[in-house]
């Protein structure tokens, strides 16, 4: 059987999904993919369904080999640097690893997690519906822990069809919306007002269960110990230090911590992307704009589709140039060593 | 009755679940009414609540905005909320054996001597407590119960542990404790338990539900033992004393 081998790859790279629902009851967490647009846009373009299990890259490099057949694939998310055995491929495009050859990938650019969606899927065992990887739960499949050099996934032979791109909105660097709540009143309005109108930076202890925030610490009225209650993907909790925690898929499905406000649904994935160390704001929205904005979301990923396009030789080059451009400090993606943060 | 009922907070927790807060405290009452009304959304599903997630003092709604609206949602869980919480008729009744102190509950010495109590008493009054399956959270199958000896209740320990074994048995504030998987905890340690309250590939996968009524039995290090590579096994170990 045809095999995508992982050659090399960094931490934070698993195999992700839409996710295990259904047992937050149990104390299990959803996990799945940080950026879900993304996790649709490489799956629609080698035609999989939407939240079919792909490769969820960490922010540095990787590299993948076809073995015992081509594979057919495509990129999304986080930009880097990429080539087929030296020849440079572009992001929201498919292509296909020829027998033998290698993808090999550099740093996230843009954002930090990227997206390789292999046509046809991954084979594995769904665990309540998903193979998503969630390691401290020993859930995944086909390894329930992320991805090492030297994994294989066992994937059909490339199909052969045509080579596509994929047209999507353009990125925006707005401010991250938040509905305030549930225990906004847990905060006087001086703590609101800070925590609204401060320039924010991602640390670089976050991960996959959430994202630290450096800003200005944001003081309780009554102190940071509630009773334990429910999270979702974008609760922002303050724990005693005052410095904000965005909750990610790994979460814990229940927290102590007043929870100040909540990433729309819309925006989680643009949040999942700002790397560590660049500065973002929030805004505050209204639940008739969040919910609206839920459903643009919604319709935009039922039609990715039709935002499918063939690839002219002409497109394919203009991206490749302006990816090799931007590129600056190339690093090798095999060079182990270049790796520790 | 139902009429003195105070109605829950309606709290949006972002754009696709509502928190449904009976109280701000750990309180039986609150967290009766809490598993009432997921039982009444389980009995009578809402169209677009996708999962529900009971807590101590409040019920977590996962809905789909495209299905159904927060106003509409509200509308409809404020409603249920107003029903008489029935009696309480606990399905099932589970006895779960524990191996107190020593190598296995690392914390008891500390918790006798801080409480002024011998470590047999704590022991004693740890295993005649009637306890209630308040919520299950965090990480899987880590099971809070309520119904704590009050000569036991003392606050979280100053430094969290980052690592504390799997299956421990641990008391934190007002609560005791039944953990899975070995992670981070605060609370202390009395003893381990070689029951899984989640295996993977067993049937069921979750042992324990919200809601279920939970007693301890005390065994030695050699039954621990020989029931844990049961357990290890697929056996589920813990003894269903009443359904």
């Amino acid at each position: 059987m045809t095999k995508l081998v992982i050659s090399a790859i960094g931490p934070a790279s698993s195999v992700q999904d839409g996710g295990r629902h259904g047992a937050q009851r149990y104390g299990l967490t959803p996990s799945g993919a940080m950026d879900r647009l993304a996790l649709a846009a490489a799956n629609v373009l080698v035609g999989n369904s939407p939240l079919a299990a792909v490769i969820e890259i960490g922010p540095f490099g990787a590299a993948f080999t076809a073995r015992d057949g081509a594979v057919r694939v495509a990129l999304a998310g986080a930009s880097r640097n990429a080539d087929i055995s030296g020849g440079t491929v572009a992001f929201n495009t498919s292509m296909t690893i020829p027998d033998g050859e290698t993808l090999t990938l550099g740093f996230a650019r843009r954002g930090s997690f990227s997206y390789l969606a292999i046509e046809g899927g991954i084979a594995g065992e769904p665990m309540f519906g998903s193979l998503a990887v969630n390691a401290r739960a020993g859930l995944g499949s086909p390894y329930p822990r992320p991805l090492q050099a030297g994994d294989e996934l066992q994937t059909p032979a490339a199909s052969g069809g045509p080579e596509r791109r994929l047209e999507l909105p353009a990125p925006t660097d707005a401010p991250i919306r938040v509905l305030l709540g549930p225990q906004d009143d847990e905060f006087d309005d001086a703590a609101k007002q800070a925590f609204l109108d401060s320039e924010w930076r991602i640390s670089a202890t976050s991960d996959r269960m959430g994202y630290r925030l450096e800003g200005p610490a944001i003081k309780h009225l009554h102190g940071h110990n509630i009773v334990s209650d429910g999270t979702v993907d974008g609760s922002i909790q303050v724990p005693g230090n005052g410095a904000p925690i965005v909750l990610m898929p790994d979460r814990g499905t229940s927290g102590g911590y007043p929870k100040i406000a909540t990433v729309i649904s819309a925006d989680l994935g643009r949040f999942a992307q700002t790397a560590a160390g660049t500065p973002f704001r929030f805004k505050a929205v209204s639940m008739a704009e969040a919910q609206a904005e839920f459903r643009k979301s919604a319709e935009l990923l039922r039609t990715l589709p039709d935002r499918l396009r063939p690839i002219e030789n002409f497109d394919l080059n203009i991206e490749a140039l302006q990816d090799a451009n931007v590129a600056g400090a190339a690093v090798s993606a095999v060079d182990a060593g270049t790796w520790s943060p | 009755m139902s009429a003195t009922l105070p109605p829950p907070r309606l709290l949006p927790s972002g754009d696709s679940a509502i928190t449904v807060e009976f109280s701000r405290n750990i309180d039986d009452a609150a967290n009766q009414r809490v598993l009432a009304l997921d039982r009444v959304i389980a009995r009578q599903p809402i169209a677009g609540v996708t999962e529900t997630v009971p807590t101590y003092r409040s019920l977590l709604v996962h809905y789909d905005p495209l299905r159904i609206g927060f106003d509409a949602l509200s509308e409809q869980l404020v409603a249920l909320a107003k029903l008489p919480v029935p009696p309480v008729t606990t399905a099932r009744r589970w006895r779960i054996p524990v191996v107190y102190g020593g190598e296995h509950g690392i914390d008891l010495e500390d918790v006798a001597r801080t409480l002024n109590i011998t470590p047999d008493k704590i022991v004693a009054r740890h295993v005649a407590g009637d306890y209630r399956v308040a919520m299950i959270g965090f990480t899987p199958g880590w099971s809070y119960l309520s119904g704590l000896d009050s000569q036991l209740h003392m606050p979280r320990r100053q430094n969290p542990r980052l690592l504390t074994p799997a299956g421990t048995i641990s008391i934190g504030g007002v609560q005791t404790g039944v953990q899975c998987l070995a992670g981070p905890s605060g609370w202390h340690l009395l003893g381990r338990t070689p029951v899984r309250t989640y295996q993977l590939h067993r049937e069921p996968t979750f042992l324990l539900e919200p809601g279920d009524a939970v007693t301890f039995s005390a065994v030695d290090a050699k039954t621990f033992a020989d029931q844990n590579r049961a357990a290890e096994a697929g056996e589920i170990v813990a003894e269903m004393i009443a359904a």
